[in-house]
């Protein structure tokens, strides 16, 4: 069954359009990767999924869980299970870490009508969490990301993930500004949280991040659109091949 | 500018209300004749307007218009409210100095369980003892300003305080002025003396009890640290949304001494926190930091006067305003830095938080050095939440109002965690928590 299906999905970014038609369906459970050359479109799919501001949808509809998503605020569609790990993300000083964590998942129960986590609980389940990720308990004090390496930033959105559990994981360019052991760390994380329950969309512009996180289904994106879907061949087709003839196709 | 010439509206109102307090003010004689010139002082200008520099951004004269009247001395039933007020903001543990509508209540305060090595008597009391012949002196500031010279004019009564030679208090003095009035004015006037070596906390709260509103506030507190003492003060205005607090403070710091200043402004119409320091004594540190968390068409001024009149002295002065709907903050900061206070590091940074198109953030830094090795400097920043960070948080969950409030709780706290106490700054990040909820 289709978790998430987008159709002839048009997107505008200040008076031009970005997307243009883009058809994709993810299935429940699977890892679908989206490969594309930069500036394709890429990093504007998963912010309008997420319900970015700032992006204007022209035409089209994306359906999640068979509900209409662009009817959605951001944060409606985080307690519904999008979660989007960011290419970059912020830094917020003054924010703690913990307190931050604590406030938004239990902003997600609250909306979806649970009870929220009493202190223990969620103190455990961090440490549980973090340990995995071998993220160390006085970054977790620290402002949310500030002063943390690329890698440490990653493994935050990965540790994210975990705690909140969403049926939809979005990682844009999880491998940017990685090196191997930093990739390693974070794929692992990843990893344990592919589920039947769980669908992922691995984003990105290199074949290397996909020997870490296999794919089930790989799409290549180019102009805005998906030009082309396959099994997770197609990825190494593409590191020998390149996205020259995409572009020419799109 | 002759300001002798501008048309003083106010004149009437004022100098009739100075006329009919005269048998409410403690100090016959000297104090009587030193009350009048201060009058005359305030009379040359009126309330200040846009024309005097200092008064620049916040011109009383267009804001609050008129001097009331004083407020009549507390009866029970104003007590009464004073003390439910007084309930809501008290603090376990503290002695509380309650002045309610500018006169010490004694039977609201905690003047028989002072902690060792303090003493307070009234401003009342001083003022009386004709035999004294300092007495005077307790209307008389080094700086000149026209609230000033009218809170000398009409100041009622203030507590005294002395802290000993090194005392180490445990716990802090509590000063709470409760307005219960409504359209009249309150001018009380404290002295806060710390000794050498001594180590004290001063908090001071202004709040209006049930009924309070439209009041005029002018508090002035005068305060001494002596050398290698350490004050903390922290100020939380909380006046009632129509009233008007204009607070005075003059400091004297001595040498390597530690003076840590921190002001939360949330309720008023219009408010003003003038404060005038004296860096007196070598290798002293000041800490100056300041809130204005402001919505409705609120005004709230920080004034701040640094003068660092010998070698070696460290001033930090950090503020945030949190400015919505149609609020005015001001800010202004002026360092002055004399020609023998060589090794001075001054520093000031003030930063803007407009959560609507129509909130305003002046800022006005000063620095006037006279010493050539020196290190002083100034920032200001103005601007909306950053719509990135907002994302981030919604993204993650928080609706909209939530994830603002995190975010505005972060900018303010970055003013905020220079209160060294866990317990009252938490307070603090409470009363910073009560405003944000009333968002709506
Ligand atoms: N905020 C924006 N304003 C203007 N153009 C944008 C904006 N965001 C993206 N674009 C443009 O949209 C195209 C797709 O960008 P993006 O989605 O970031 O691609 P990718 O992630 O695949 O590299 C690029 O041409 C980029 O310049
Ligand atoms: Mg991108």
């Amino acid at each position: 069954m289709a978790l998430l299906e987008i159709k002839n999905l048009q997107v505008r970014v200040e008076e031009r359009e970005i997307l243009h038609g883009l058809t994709l369906t993810i299935d429940a459970g699977k890892v679908h990767a989206i490969m594309g050359p930069n500036g394709s479109g890429k990093s504007t799919l998963s912010h309008v999924i997420a319900g970015k501001p700032g992006y204007e949808v022209t035409g089209g509809e994306i359906l999640f869980k068979g509900e209409d998503l662009l009817a959605m605020a951001p944060d409606e569609r985080a307690a519904k299970g999008v979660f989007l790990a960011f290419q970059y993300p912020v830094e917020i000083p003054g924010v703690a870490t913990m307190t931050f964590l604590r406030t938004a998942l239990n902003a997600q129960r609250k909306a979806r009508g649970e009870e929220e986590y009493s202190t223990p609980d969620f103190l455990k389940k961090v440490r549980e969490i973090s340990k995995q990720l071998s993220i160390p308990q006085d970054m977790l004090k620290r402002g949310v990301n500030v002063g943390f390496s690329g890698g440490e930033k990653k493994r935050n959105e990965v540790l994210q993930m975990a705690l909140f559990q969403p049926s939809l994981c979005i990682l844009d360019e999880m491998d940017s500004g990685l090196d191997i052991d930093a990739l390693r760390i974070a794929a692992d994380g990843v990893n344990a949280l592919r589920s039947p329950e769980r669908s992922m969309i691995v984003i990105t512009h290199y074949q290397r991040l996909l020997n870490y996180i296999v794919p089930d289904v790989v799409h290549v994106m180019s102009k805005g659109r998906v030009v082309k879907s396959g099994g997770k061949e197609l990825a190494l087709e593409l590191e020998a091949s390149g996205y020259a003839q995409f572009e020419d196709a799109a | 500018m002759n300001v002798a010439l501008v048309k003083n509206d106010s004149g009437p109102a004022a100098s009739s209300a100075f006329a009919a307090a005269q048998g409410r003010l403690p100090g016959a004689g000297k104090v009587a004749e030193i009350r009048r010139e201060a009058f005359a002082a305030f009379e040359r200008t009126g309330l200040p307007h846009r024309r005097i520099e200092e008064w620049k951004y916040t011109d009383l004269r267009a804001l609050v218009r008129e001097v009331l009247p004083l407020a009549g001395a507390p009866e029970a039933a104003a007590l009464a409210k004073a003390k439910a007020a007084i309930a809501s903001v008290a603090i376990e543990g503290a002695a509380k100095l309650v002045l309610v509508d500018g006169v010490v209540a004694t039977d609201l305060s905690d003047l028989a369980a002072l902690p060792a090595g303090v003493t307070v008597r009234t401003l009342r009391a001083v003022l009386d003892e004709q035999s004294n012949e300092a007495r005077g002196d307790l209307l008389l500031t080094k700086a000149s300003d026209p609230m000033l010279s009218l809170n000398a004019a009409l100041a009622t009564d203030g507590v005294v305080v002395t802290v000993a030679d090194g005392a180490q208090l445990s716990a802090p003095l509590h000063l709470i002025h409760v307005a219960t009035a409504a359209k009249a004015a309150r001018y009380s006037r404290s002295h806060v003396k710390v000794g050498q070596g001594a180590r004290a906390t001063l908090v001071e709260t202004s709040v209006a009890a049930d009924g309070a509103a439209a009041y005029q506030a002018n508090d002035t507190a005068v305060i001494w640290v002596g050398d290698g003492a350490q004050l903390s003060h922290i100020r939380l205005m909380r006046d009632a949304a129509d009233a008007v607090n204009i607070s005075s403070e003059l400091f004297t710091v001595g040498a390597k001494s530690k003076l840590s200043l921190f002001n939360m402004t949330s309720g008023g119409a219009v408010s003003r926190l003038q404060a005038f320091f004296t860096l007196a004594g070598e290798a002293s540190e000041l800490i100056v930091n300041g809130v204005n968390l402001l919505r409705d068409k609120q005004h709230g001024d920080m004034t701040l006067v640094v003068d660092h009149a010998v070698p070696g002295c460290t001033s930090r002065e950090n503020f945030r305003a949190v400015l919505d709907d149609r609020a005015h903050s001001v800010f202004q900061g002026r360092i002055i830095v004399r020609q023998d206070a060589q090794q001075t590091d001054g520093k000031m940074m003030t930063r803007a938080l407009l959560l609507s198109d129509e909130a305003e953030a002046d800022s006005k830094p000063e620095l006037e050095i006279f010493a050539d090795d020196v290190s002083c400097g100034h920032g200001a920043t103005a601007g909306a939440l950053d719509d990135s960070l907002l994302f981030y948080l919604r993204a993650r969950g928080l609706p909209e109002k939530q994830a603002q409030a995190l975010l505005i709780q972060a900018f303010v706290g970055e003013a905020i965690e220079a209160i060294e106490d866990d317990g009252l700054r938490e307070r603090v990040i409470a009363a910073a928590q009560d405003w944000l909820e009333a968002r709506a």
